[in-house]
Order: C-alpha cells, then sequence, then structure tokens
C-alpha cells in the first residue's frame, strides 16, 4: 500500500459518518489536493476494493477500507501520543511527525509501543480516540501475557469493533474488547460485561458524560474514560 | 459472636439450647436489603463500624418463634473478589464468624445480574437461603419469575418477596431458620463445612441439556476442557496438605484460579505445593478460554446465571410503563439538566425553609440563654456558661434545624433513585474539577454539614477519591458558613455581595480540588456505576439513613463544640486569647486589613464557624457597621468561609484519613483563605 493511499484511507476515516458517504470536496479540502486528483484516487481505490465511489455523492469506506483505515489511523495516534509522552515533543509538532512515520511503523513496533504506553485510550493534541487493535484479544491482559509470541501467529478480530462511546442511543452491540488496566476489567465483568455479551445503548449524554447501557436486565452508568474503552461488535437493528 | 462490636442496646441473653441463631443478609446494592433488615429488627439496631474499616455495620435483633436471632446486615456488593473493603468485609465475616443461615437478597427485575453473586456465596458452602426480593417490581416490567423453578435450579429455598410491603417475610425468616437447624433437610444435600466436597447428583434440569445423564458437580459455574477435574484434584491436594484455613477447600482452589491475590498470599505461607499447582491449572484454564484466568471464571458463572435466568423468567414484550418513560426524561440532555437543578435547588430552598422556620421555634424555646460578661460573672461561671451550653444551644438552634430536615429530603431523593440521575448528569461538570459524578453527593450533602459529607465519601472507592472528595467537602458553605455569611454580608452590605461570596467558595473550591488533584498522586478513575429504577422511598430506610447522619453530628459535632467552646473561652478569660491574636496580627490586621480583633474572632470560629459572627454580636452588639467597614466585613466573611475547616471536621478528617492527611487539607484550606482573602483585601476597596 502506497504511503497516498494509507494517507487518504486515514482521511476518509476521520471524515466518516454513520450513513452518509464522504464528499470529494470534503477530501479534497481536507488533504489539501485538487479535485480532480481525488477523483482519481477515488477510482483507483475502488478498484482495489477500499472504498465505493459513486461520483456526484461521494465515497464510503468498504469494510477492507475501513479496517486499514482505522489501523492507520491507530499507528498515527498511537505515534503521537509516543512522541508527547516519551520523547516530549510538543503538541504542535507530534501531527505532523506521525504523519511521516506511521508508514513506516510495522505492526509488531505498533504493539510493542501500546504495552510499553500501557494501553493508551486517546491522542495527545485533539484528545481523539485510539482505535482499538485488530488482534483476536478481548483484553490487554492477554496481550501481556501472550506477548512473546510470534505476532504473525496471533489470530485477527473477526469482524470489526466501534467504541462504546462512538455508539448512538438504541443501538447494540456484543461486548468484544476491553482495553486497559485489569481493576477496570474485573469490575465491568462484576458487572456482567463478559466477552459476547449483548449490550444496548440507552442514553448518551452531552459533553462525553457518561452513556446509560443495559446489560444483563440491569442498567449501568459507564463513564466516558470508561465506554470509550470497551469496544462491541456492532449488532444491527 | 460479634462480641467485638459495639454493644447491642439491649443484649439477649445466649440460650445454651441452640435457640440462639445468627443470620446474615447479603446480596447487590439497591435490592432492599436495608428494607428487610429494617422489617426484621424493628429499632433493635446499632450500626457502627466494622473493626479497623471504614465501613458501616449493621447489626439487629429478633425474636421469633422462641430464637433469638442476631442479623447482620453486610454491606451491598456485586461480587466477592477483594477490590473494595465492602467486598473484603463480607467475605471475611462470612468465613471467619460462621454465619447460622445466609440470606441472599436478590432483586428480582434484575436477576441475572444477581444470580452472579448468589453463585459465588454458593461456592462459599455456606447455609443459604435466596430472598427473591422486588416481585412487584419485576411484575411492573413485565418479568415473571418461577420461584419454585428457581429453588430446583439452585438447590436451595427461594422465598419470594415484596419486602417494602412486608409480603413473605414471615416466610422467609421460617426458611432461613429451617435451612439453619437442618441443612441436610433442605433441597440440597449439604457438605458439612470443612468435609471434603462430595459431588451430588444435579437437578433433572441438567445443564447443557444433557437431559437423562445425571452429572454430579460441585455447587456454582462449571468449567469446559477439564478445568473441573482440575478443580476437583487441587481442592483435594488442599485437603490432603492441612493448610487450616478459614475457607472450604474448593472454594480456596477456586479463588486460586481466579488469581485472587489475598488467597494466594495465605496459601502461598503455607503450601507452594499448592500455588504451583494451581499456577498450572490456571495456565491450562487460558489455554482453554484464551481469556485471563479471573475473565474465565467470571464468564463462566454469568453463563450459568444466564442460563438459570433464562430457564426461570419470563420477560413479557411490554411497552415503557410511565415509571420508564420517567426515568428516560430525567437523563435527556435539557431535561435532564434541568431536573439536576431543580432537585439540588429545591433541596436547598426546602432546607432554609423549613430549617429557618424551626430554629426561630427553637431559639424562641432556648431565649433564655443569654451570653454573660465574663467582667460581672466571675469566670468560672463564664466558661461553663459561654462555653458549655453555649455550645449547645449554638448546635440546637443553628444546625440541627437545618440540617435535619436536610437530610430528610435528600435521604428522600437517594432511595427514590433521582439523585443516581443527578450524578449521571453532572458527571462531565466534575470532571472538570477531577471527579466524578459520585462525588456530587458528598458535594451536596456538604451543604449541610461537612461532617457526615466526609463520612459520605465512603461511596467514592478508592481513597484518594475519598480524600480529594473530602477536600472538596471542605470548602462547600455548610449551614454554618452560611450563617456567617449571611449575618455579616447580607445584614451588612447586601445579599449581591453576599451571594457572590457564595460564587467565589465554589470557584475557589473548583480550584483548589483541580490542584490537589495533580499534586495527589494516582489516576482518576471513572464512573461505573448502577442505575437502579425509581421507587417509591421506604419510610424506615429514609428515617434510618437520616438519623444515621444525624447522629454522627450529634455525637461528634455536639461534644467538639461544646468542648471547644468551653477551651476557647477559657484561653479568652484569662487573656492567652489577646497574645496570640497579637502575633497573628500581622497578618490579620496587614495583610488581610482586619481590625485586631479579629484574630480572637477567627480563634473562636475554628471551633464553630458561627462563632466569628455570635462574638461580634456579643462584643459589639447589634450594628456590626459601625465597627467594620464593608470592605471588612466581606474579607472577614471570606476567609471565615475558607480558613481551617472547623474543629469537628478536623475530627471526622482524623477519624477517616488520619492525623497526616487532616493536617495537610487544613494547611492547604488555610493557605488559600490567606491567599484570597489578601487579594480581595486589595482590591475589594476599589469596588465596593
Amino acid at each position: 500500500m502506497s504511503n497516498s493511499t494509507e494517507e487518504y484511507l486515514e482521511a476518509l476515516y476521520s471524515l466518516r459518518r454513520e450513513t452518509e458517504p464522504v464528499s470529494t470536496s470534503a477530501l479534497s479540502k481536507r488533504l489539501n489536493i485538487a479535485p480532480a486528483s481525488v477523483t482519481e484516487m477515488m477510482h483507483k481505490l475502488a478498484e482495489k476494493g477500499y472504498v465505493k465511489y459513486s461520483p456526484y455523492h461521494g465515497v464510503t469506506l468498504t469494510s477492507k477500507g475501513y479496517r486499514s483505515a482505522e489501523k492507520m489511523t491507530r499507528k498515527h495516534r498511537l505515534l503521537e501520543r509516543f512522541l508527547h509522552d516519551v520523547l516530549k515533543i510538543g503538541n504542535d509538532k507530534v501531527h505532523k511527525e506521525a504523519c511521516e512515520m506511521e508508514h513506516a511503523l510495522s505492526d509488531e513496533t505498533a504493539r510493542a509501543m501500546c504495552q510499553a504506553l500501557e494501553s493508551p485510550d486517546s491522542c495527545p493534541d485533539d484528545g481523539q480516540l485510539i482505535p482499538a487493535c485488530d488482534l483476536g484479544f478481548s483484553s490487554c491482559e492477554e496481550c501481556r501475557k501472550w506477548g512473546q509470541d510470534n505476532p504473525e501467529k496471533i489470530s485477527k478480530r473477526k469482524s470489526s469493533v466501534v467504541s462504546m462511546s462512538d455508539l448512538k442511543e438504541n443501538q447494540e452491540g456484543l461486548i468484544s474488547f476491553i482495553r486497559g488496566d485489569n481493576n477496570v476489567l474485573r469490575r465491568l465483568l462484576d458487572l456482567g460485561l463478559t466477552p459476547d455479551t449483548k449490550i444496548k445503548v440507552c442514553r448518551v449524554s452531552p459533553l462525553k458524560g457518561p452513556v446509560e447501557i443495559a446489560c444483563r436486565g440491569s442498567r449501568l452508568a459507564l463513564g466516558d474514560e470508561i465506554a470509550r474503552n470497551v469496544f462491541v461488535e456492532k449488532v444491527a437493528n | 459472636m460479634l462480641s467485638h462490636h459495639a454493644a447491642a442496646p439491649e443484649k439477649k441473653p445466649v440460650s445454651r439450647n441452640g435457640k440462639h441463631l445468627t443470620i446474615a443478609l447479603a446480596g447487590n446494592a439497591n435490592v432492599g436489603k436495608s428494607v428487610i433488615f429494617n422489617q426484621l429488627t424493628g429499632s433493635h439496631q446499632t450500626i457502627g463500624n466494622w473493626p479497623g474499616k471504614t465501613v458501616e455495620s449493621a447489626k439487629g435483633f429478633l425474636d421469633f418463634e422462641g430464637y433469638n436471632i442476631t442479623i447482620v446486615d453486610l454491606p451491598g456488593i456485586y461480587s466477592l473478589s477483594t477490590f473494595s473493603i465492602e467486598e473484603i468485609v463480607t467475605r471475611d465475616f462470612i468465613a471467619r464468624e460462621k454465619p447460622d443461615v445466609i440470606i441472599n437478597v436478590i432483586g428480582a427485575p434484575v436477576l441475572e445480574r444477581n444470580l452472579f453473586f448468589t453463585l459465588q456465596l454458593m461456592e462459599m458452602d455456606m447455609p443459604m437461603v435466596v430472598c427473591l426480593n422486588q416481585i412487584d417490581l419485576a411484575e411492573s416490567k413485565g418479568i415473571k419469575i418461577d420461584a419454585a423453578g428457581l429453588e430446583n435450579r439452585l438447590g436451595i429455598p427461594v422465598v419470594p418477596t415484596v419486602a417494602s410491603r412486608g409480603q413473605g417475610i414471615r416466610e422467609l425468616v421460617a426458611r432461613a431458620i429451617e435451612t439453619a437447624k437442618s441443612p441436610e433437610n433442605t433441597i440440597a444435600t449439604r457438605p458439612v463445612a470443612g468435609e471434603v466436597i462430595k459431588d451430588r447428583p444435579v437437578p433433572e434440569a441438567g445443564r447443557r441439556g444433557r437431559h437423562g445423564r445425571r452429572r454430579r458437580h460441585r455447587r456454582g459455574a462449571r468449567f469446559r476442557g477439564g478445568i473441573d477435574t482440575g478443580l476437583t484434584a487441587l481442592a483435594g491436594l488442599i485437603d490432603s496438605e492441612n493448610l487450616d484455613l478459614d475457607y472450604p477447600s474448593h472454594w480456596v482452589a477456586l479463588k486460586l484460579l481466579e488469581g485472587d491475590a489475598t488467597i494466594t498470599d495465605l496459601v502461598r505461607a503455607k503450601s507452594e505445593k499448592v500455588i504451583a499447582a494451581s499456577e498450572v491449572l490456571a495456565r491450562q484454564t487460558e489455554e482453554v478460554y484464551k481469556q485471563p484466568r479471573f475473565a474465565a471464571v467470571a464468564s463462566e458463572r454469568y453463563a450459568l446465571a444466564n442460563e438459570i435466568a433464562g430457564d426461570v423468567q419470563i420477560q413479557a414484550v411490554s411497552k415503557p410503563t410511565f415509571v420508564e418513560r420517567l426515568e428516560r426524561l430525567t437523563t435527556q440532555r435539557v431535561f435532564g439538566y434541568v431536573t439536576s437543578v431543580i432537585v439540588i435547588a429545591g433541596l436547598l430552598l426546602w432546607t432554609f425553609t423549613v430549617g429557618n422556620a424551626l430554629s426561630t421555634l427553637l431559639s424562641d424555646a432556648l431565649s433564655f440563654f443569654q451570653p454573660v460578661d465574663p467582667q460581672i460573672s466571675g469566670s468560672f461561671w463564664s466558661i461553663l456558661w459561654n462555653g458549655i451550653f453555649g455550645g449547645f444551644v449554638a448546635g440546637v438552634t443553628l444546625v440541627l434545624p437545618f440540617v435535619i430536615p436536610f437530610y430528610l429530603l435528600l435521604a428522600i431523593m437517594e432511595d427514590s433513585g433521582i439523585l443516581t440521575r443527578v450524578a449521571f448528569m453532572l458527571d462531565s461538570a466534575m470532571h472538570q474539577m477531577g471527579l466524578h459524578g459520585k462525588a456530587i453527593i458528598p458535594l451536596i450533602l456538604g451543604f449541610g454539614c461537612s461532617v457526615p459529607a466526609i463520612a459520605a465519601t465512603r461511596i467514592m472507592g478508592t481513597r484518594r477519591e475519598r480524600l480529594l472528595a473530602s477536600f472538596a467537602v471542605t470548602f462547600a458553605p455548610c449551614t454554618a458558613r452560611t450563617i456567617v455569611v449571611l449575618g455579616l454580608v447580607a445584614v451588612y452590605v447586601n445579599i449581591w455581595w453576599a451571594l457572590a461570596l457564595y460564587v467565589i467558595d465554589l470557584i475557589v473550591m473548583f480550584i483548589a480540588v483541580k490542584v490537589a488533584v495533580k499534586v495527589i498522586p494516582g489516576d482518576t478513575p471513572g464512573l461505573i456505576m448502577e442505575m437502579h429504577s425509581f421507587k417509591l422511598p421506604s419510610l424506615s430506610v429514609v428515617l434510618k439513613q437520616t438519623w444515621a447522619r444525624t447522629r454522627s453530628l450529634i455525637f461528634l459535632v455536639f461534644p467538639l463544640y461544646m468542648i471547644g467552646s468551653a477551651a476557647v473561652q477559657t484561653l479568652y478569660v484569662y487573656g492567652i486569647l489577646q497574645p496570640v491574636s497579637d502575633f497573628i496580627s500581622p497578618l490579620t490586621v496587614s495583610w488581610l486589613g482586619l481590625p485586631g480583633i479579629a484574630g480572637i474572632l477567627l480563634i473562636f470560629g475554628f471551633v464553630r464557624k458561627e462563632m466569628i459572627l455570635l462574638t461580634m454580636t456579643v462584643l459589639f452588639g447589634a450594628n456590626l457597621a459601625a465597627v467594620l467597614t464593608p470592605v471588612q466585613l466581606i474579607v472577614l466573611a471570606l476567609v471565615g468561609m475558607l480558613y481551617i475547616p472547623c474543629l469537628s471536621t478536623v475530627g471526622i478528617l482524623v477519624k477517616e484519613f488520619g492525623w497526616k492527611s487532616a493536617l495537610a487539607i487544613s494547611a492547604a484550606n488555610l493557605a488559600t483563605a490567606i491567599l484570597i482573602g489578601g487579594i480581595a483585601a486589595k482590591i475589594l476597596p476599589y469596588i465596593v
């Protein structure tokens, strides 16, 4: 995958909306590239199966494209964290630096970086969520435990996951992965958020407040810093 | 028996013919456990702390068909791990004190989650009865539970109850006694405590649909991939090693598998062999489940809870009820905030209206009390009268009339479930400060009195969170501070400056806590809170809660009020205060721009904040405006609000967190007061 493909996918990832396609003009503005070149690139990406493109309507990521885009975004934001937290690079510079470095970052190094930074959940400059990894773990503890394994051997997640904080009211999901330390994990397990448990978001509060979910017949309020680290497989309803 | 607890008000004689029983009530929070406890024990209760722990313990007594029964209300918890002190207290009590029977109260509307805890209690192999409470609430949500079916599946007695109406309570006690007396007569043949677990046949409705095949099993969750066999073997090894533990062997085996730190340390001290075997089993479990060991165990427990709940409950698809619509409305993005404001404003308005009326009534009744002039009546008399009795009168007329109505309404709001919605709505605002939504409850309590508010920070979880919330509480405008602000500023300057002081106080609190969050190491854990359904508050629970909070006031605040008042009075009479006041005059006079007397006022105010106002009235008569300029009045009120929390608050801080933390908080308060007061003294002359 070329660097520019990766940049396009990342842009599409951050511009994506639930239902509407992304317009090529928005994309061209974001990447600061002429609309003609964007259109040309979209045809190429569509050929490779990363996006669905219908002229005059816009672009949507295919599930293959979504996964690649999410992975790139994850690497980008992990790098920002690393540059900021470990190397103490200023917030004004981390984005540009990460943009350059992300294309060279291997999956293995990204995983090691995530472990070393203790599974960070947001990037330092604008607080955006770092997406979950695509490894088939249900908690970070597993990743730490089976950390010596050859990364090629670790199975990947079967379907993509979204953060609970990105769900809308009345959306449902199956608990797939809980990021973070064991204390939070254990408390959530005790309350019934075990892998594959169905949850429904009942209420999303404004200003990054907590979400209210229904789980095993009970209702729980989870603060944003908890909810954004609970990843679910969306259930169509 | 619990001889190390607070003595019972009426100690019942323990009869020798086995007519005495101990029943422990265990269960999740908000399942009506307290209502049942109150139903069973009436007023025969003692409330205190678990020895050495900041967890409330409630013990009560009941005479039932010739039995003297002691009932212990265990804390409301979700699991028997060791994350919270409440969980440790519960586990230790069950294992060490070995109650004759445990009544596990479960909430019918949330059966599955409650069964997760029931299964963990069953693992401890104690005689137990399940109290299936709130069946009326469940029915209103369209949930029907087959109690007999549940009894069959669990193999222990299940009694359906509606505790709020007293339904089923008699039968509950009867079956609890029956179970305690002859556990073998109940459905499950229970192994004798300490004996090796003998596998028992499963009830006919076998697990995972293996009909016709009688599987042998232990109580509770089971595991696949040979882990079950491994657990039995591990329990066998624990038995053969003769470890002399308080807990049943198979429970210890399961806890070792989970990686429970407390149990692992306990066993490691006695047998490395057992630990080694448990590590092998844990690795095997993680291989089979591809999950951390503790997650595998939790998953299996929930799988079983889910299966049992699925078998015994029928959930009718019903339209949302009126109550459910109301619940949704209270977290809606506009109405949610409106509700929160109404709740808090209503609470304060009610407190001041009712409190004022009560306070006037009581002051009139106690109007014979007038402070005397030490010059006339002699020092001893003045110490006694002005100090001790004055402290008492102040407590009765100025604190109790405001605090009791406040706690009463707050308890009603808490029990109804509305307060969890306020915590939900205000979570992000509290985050700005570095606390989370639950801290709103102690903070609101702080508007009454800091002492019960600091005690209420126990709901916060970690010590760091409790400390931060308590620090915030020390800035909350309590009734005594309100008296000072109203008495000095609203009366002699104007009401707007009084309100401005409130706003300044809240801003100072906000900034001080934000700084403290940075200074005290550790993370701010996020909000995890159950949103239980709205319900009609139970009168007994509300009264008990109100009393519990008022009690801490009477037993801690009143004595300190009286002793402290007498002590400063003594110092005053013998002329010791003046040198101290002179000593701090660079601060009070030069920096804060107050008159020389302010030093004495602030020393008095340390005992009770409203003494600042009262002492002034005694010294200067009714018109304070003649003695102090408006700026001085405002600065004095501001400093009075912020400086060292009062003696009683320091007392509760010492009790809850120890000397060091109490001193640190007091010092931080004092520094803030000097800083803000000084700035105000410099700026205000240009504004007022």
